[in-house]
């Protein structure tokens, strides 16, 4: 007997949806034939099979979504008696990772980040026809990380533009477009690709506007995902914000939530000036409930998300969730923090940060990104020059190691900046004060 | 149509001294006499321009790099001769020229390179950095080969706004061999995009000669595996850079996408004002100089073509009073006002 079971598909892959199945019970199966279409946090695929048999039990239904991997979906009969007891399928929920559950909420309203930024490229190119997208896969694939699909049914080819792999052409590209009264929509399919094309991100979109004394502004968006993934190791891991925040002439945006992503992407297409816009894998399939419609959410402001007297905590981008689960941990100690999302890197809303100082008297930093230079050691030296006779201890900072990013699970983990270490900083910081 | 990739050179003979040849074959473009006046107004003016700036650059008015571009007239005035109002232009640093044959203001100019509030960037760009809306010039940029994608990207947003244009994308034989430039050969040919690359073939790119970093026959050759024509032009003489400018415009303005130009020329001065120019003999300079320079030939064509030589002298004398004009301008413009260092770095 042969378990055919929910495969792992992509890095980042939790759980898939069978979209059909192509076998029925009883039916012959060759090694290689389809048994049935998956859909990953990524793409269809199709499922072969392993092996020569017959197909004895179907498992999961067509059309069930979410099933974790590793999860039975169908047993093959290979002719070789197998040992192990066949279990018919139980709520399969049960298996799917508890944390991953917290965030999906049972509103009509949720989406996720991944629908979010779709749906704010497709809002805007119906107001605005010389918003065009440009990128690798973007179009017929429907997107490396399917952040794209159904814009090129929609848009047609002329707006949404697959190009070949050559991001500082097709970055200098845009910036000429954009010269020339298009607004560009530049996706890379990770930032780490991006490093290709940061001389023309820099030095040709960022700059020309002050070198040409105002005349020739660039409205164009970078976008793409940052920082580390899953276990993809040190090339295609590293959070770039503190890189592009650094240049004068970029905006810098990095949001955590659905309705930010969206209403803050909608920002960016309408800013005339170069955005660079900071998105996560991990957080694509993340379903939030979304408050916004058609809204935009200005650059510039940070955003408190929960009140709290003790200790401030500020993030952005996928370390806000984790300052989340920390700050719960942390009410159970008696601790009440205050949380911060930046959202916007640059401008920084520095003022949100000092008014949370002057109330906890407490900071902490937490940044996904390395510790050197990083946006903690920005927001630190802020901080203590407008708010020094405000703090009671030092500020902390809670980042990823000064490493390139391992790939061993156990390694990779300890290079980033967990839960826990916000606990423990938060404790610390705290303790120390005798609270 | 000259074939792609021809090693024929356009045959207009560059020897000064050659009396009685027959004007009708030398102007195979049958330009009028006024056309060709204008044709050596403006490499005039672009020769005696940059003659200035090299003497204010000496007195300390123009300080940091500065790229001169005499010797190379004939390739941008010939080429900016057959474009049509609205293509767009964008070109490396070396621009001083190309920002006058497209009609900028040469008051704006020099006044920029003087970092003054009366420049074209109010001071804050200088020699490599200039744009002018108005008359198409995107810059003027620092960054070897920087331009070419972006000139792509311009020939991108006149294909989509359907207008007809085309964007005039000049880079260096020093830039042709930065990894970007095969990135916009590659995309400009897959979309057929209507953009016409001008390699400047000045021979050095800074003090290293094209023989010892470039590989191939020719850069005219540099878009084969693309598909892209190229035609090998004699860069010092303004008719033939017209001819061969005429034919890559009609090719690539009736949608068969992207040409290359390779313009054979030479520049007399240093890479930039602080170059010695070891890597190069005075007796080459002095050379190409007496042979083929190319404002002499159009001086020698128009008096075959009867063009008095007081009129010659008026001439010169207009284009140094509109030089000496531009540098008194440029050097009594105020300073940028303090309150200029922090604006336009968003808009």
């Amino acid at each position: 007997m042969i378990e055919i079971k929910m495969p792992s598909l992509s890095p980042t892959m939790t759980s898939g949806s069978i979209v059909k199945w192509f076998v029925k019970e009883g039916d012959s199966v060759l090694t290689g034939d389809v048994l049935a279409e998956i859909e990953t946090d990524k793409a269809t695929m199709e499922l072969e099979s392993i092996e020569e048999g017959k197909v004895k039990n179907i498992l999961i239904k067509e059309g069930e979504k979410d099933i974790p991997v590793g999860t039975v979906l169908a047993v093959v009969d290979d002719g070789n008696f197998i040992n192990k007891k066949i279990e018919t399928n139980k709520s399969f929920t049960e298996n799917i990772d508890i944390k991953l559950m917290q965030d999906i909420k049972t509103s009509d309203n949720n989406i996720t980040v991944r629908e979010a930024i779709r749906d704010a490229m497709a809002e805007e190119m119906r107001l605005d026809d010389t918003i065009f997208i440009m990128g690798e896969e973007v179009a017929e694939y429907q997107g490396a990380y399917k952040v794209t699909q159904g814009l090129l049914e929609e848009f047609g080819d002329k707006r949404v533009i697959d190009t070949p792999i050559t991001e500082q052409g097709f970055a200098g590209l845009g910036v000429g477009a954009a010269f020339g009264g298009l607004k560009p929509i530049i996706e890379f399919m990770t930032f780490n690709f991006a490093m290709q094309a940061i001389d023309q991100i820099i030095n040709s979109a960022a700059k020309t506007l002050y070198m040409s004394g105002g005349q020739m502004g660039c409205p164009i968006v970078f976008r793409g995902p940052n920082g580390a993934a899953s276990r993809v190791a040190a090339q295609h891991s590293q959070c770039f914000a503190s890189w592009y925040a650094h240049c004068p002439g970029l905006k810098v945006v990095a949001p955590w939530s659905a309705s930010d992503a969206k209403g803050l992407l909608k920002s960016s297409i309408r800013n005339p000036n170069p955005v660079i816009f900071l998105e996560n894998e991990l957080l694509y399939g993340q379903s939030f409930e979304t408050t916004i419609d058609n809204e935009t959410i200005p650059l510039g402001q940070g955003n408190l998300i929960k009140s709290g007297n003790d200790v401030t905590i500020v993030a952005f981008s996928i370390m806000v969730g984790k300052a989340l689960s920390a700050s719960k941990v942390l009410l159970g100690q008696n601790i009440d923090s205050e949380i911060i999302d930046l959202r916007t890197i640059k401008p920084l809303d520095i003022n949100l940060i000092i008014d949370s100082v002057k109330k906890t008297n407490k900071l902490i930093i937490c940044e996904e990104g390395f510790p050197f230079s990083g946006i903690s050691s920005e927001i630190i030296s802020q901080v203590q020059e407008k708010a020094f006779d405000w703090l009671d201890a030092p500020i902390s900072r809670v980042t990823g190691l000064d490493v390139p990013l391992p790939y061993a699970e156990n390694l990779e983990k300890m290079a980033l900046p967990q839960v826990e270490d916000i606990v423990e900083a938060a404790l610390s910081i705290c303790n120390r004060l005798g609270n | 149509m000259r074939k792609p990739f021809s090693k024929e050179k356009t045959k207009v003979p560059l020897k000064r001294k050659s009396p009685g040849r027959p004007i009708k074959k030398l102007n195979n473009n049958l330009l009028n006499k006024n056309q060709l006046i204008e044709l050596y107004k403006q490499m005039l003016l672009i020769r005696r321009f940059e003659e200035k700036a090299g003497q204010l650059y000496g007195m300390g008015t123009i300080a940091g790099f500065c790229h001169l571009y005499i010797g190379q007239e004939a390739v941008v005035v010939g080429m900016q001769s057959v474009c049509e109002p609205g293509d767009s232009v964008i070109t490396s640093y070396r621009d001083h020229g190309h920002m006058l044959a497209c009609g900028m203001d040469p008051k704006g100019v020099m006044a920029e390179l003087t970092g003054r509030e009366g420049g074209y960037s109010k001071g804050k760009g200088g020699s490599m950095h200039m744009f002018s809306r108005e008359k198409n010039f995107y810059g003027g940029h620092g960054i070897v080969g920087a331009q070419v994608p972006i000139g792509v990207g311009l020939a991108f947003s006149h294909r989509y706004k359907e207008d007809g244009f085309v964007c005039m994308t000049y880079l260096g034989d020093g830039a042709v061999n930065q990894g970007q430039v095969y990135e916009s050969f590659n995309m400009s040919a897959l979309w057929k995009l209507p953009v016409v690359f001008i390699i400047e073939n000045n021979k050095y790119g800074m003090g290293t000669s094209v023989t010892r970093a470039s590989a191939g026959r020719s850069l005219a050759e540099r878009g084969k595996a693309y598909g892209i024509p190229g035609t090998e032009v004699d860069g010092m003489n303004v008719l033939s850079v017209r001819q061969a400018g005429k034919e890559a415009l009609d090719y690539t303005r009736k949608g068969k996408g992207p040409y290359i130009l390779e313009m054979k020329t030479y520049r007399y001065r240093g890479h930039s004002m602080s170059d010695p120019a070891k890597y190069r003999t005075r007796s080459e300079v002095d050379a190409v100089r007496k042979q083929k320079d190319s404002i002499e030939s159009l001086k020698e064509i128009l008096q075959e073509n009867n063009i008095k030589d007081d009129h010659l002298k008026d001439i010169d004398g207009k284009i140094k009073l509109i030089v000496s004009e531009a540098s008194e301008f440029a050097e009594q413009s105020s300073l940028p006002d303090k309150e200029e260092l922090m604006t336009d770095i968003y808009l």
